[in-house]
């Protein structure tokens, strides 16, 4: 269902077919996250999404109703030592598929993970301007 | 996913994939078919990507978990027919430098007896 409302939301948008899959699978990323690790696959817990195109730039925010994390400790999954670990890759990829991928531990608990990817390039928003 | 498994040259178990393996669809079934022919003392397996549609990092996880299973056991696991997408899964994270990859079954099967 999100990925199909995603899918609907930047059908507008001449990307290459390859940049809408990474959109996707960073989606399907950013919501496994909330449900495995945010709310700890706890069922009474909720995910809370909403997607949006603002001046050309998708943004996609997911939040989580669990205790929150540090990003920052999470083990580098390039690094030798980790890089036969089980876990551990999945900000990794929307790091790697996005153009921003931002953190905020909310006030009344739970992480809000907001990924942020441009659909114009340079030469778009030209054309798009004239 | 679909999983069936058949046997090449030299027992070579050969797992064919068919469907998605992310969180909580394909992931755990493809650990718990690795494990099964490991129990069955087949050690060399063969896992043809050719049809697998999406994978995650779930996915990417599980089948770590299954190289580093089949290796701690004395055995080896390699994988056939990479679609392009999950090829550059794979690399992006460097696990490509960790698989055997073919794109030939008869010599991914041979490779087995070198």
């Amino acid at each position: 269902m999100a990925q199909h409302l995603c899918a609907k939301l930047i059908a507008g948008y001449d990307l290459p077919d390859e940049t809408k899959h990474w959109i996707l699978m960073a989606l399907r990323e950013a919501l496994a996250n909330a449900i495995k690790h945010g709310n700890a696959q706890d069922l009474g817990k909720r995910v809370h999404l909403e997607m949006e195109v603002r001046d050309d730039t998708l943004h996609i925010r997911v939040r989580d109703e669990g205790t929150g994390f540090d990003p920052s400790a999470v083990a580098d999954p390039l690094a030798p030592e980790n890089r036969l670990k089980t876990s551990g890759r999945g900000i990794f990829y929307m790091k790697t598929f996005m153009d921003d991928v931002a953190f905020r531990q909310m006030d009344g608990g739970g992480m809000e993970i907001v990924l942020s990817k441009k659909l114009l390039g340079p030469k778009q928003k030209e054309e798009k301007g004239r | 996913m679909k999983t069936s498994v058949r046997e090449g040259k030299g027992g070579v178990q050969i797992l064919d994939l068919k469907g998605k393996i992310t969180i909580g669809s394909g992931d755990v079934q493809l650990r718990e078919t690795i494990n099964k022919l490991v129990d069955e003392g087949k050690k060399n397996i063969l896992i043809n990507m050719q049809d697998v549609t999406t994978i995650d990092s779930s996915g990417i996880g599980e089948l770590v978990g299954c190289y580093t299973s089949v290796t701690n056991k004395g055995g080896k696991l390699k994988l056939l027919h990479l679609p392009p997408k999950i090829n550059d899964v794979l690399t992006v994270t460097q696990l490509i430098t960790v698989f055997d990859v073919y794109e030939s079954e008869s010599e991914a099967v041979a490779s087995f007896a070198a």
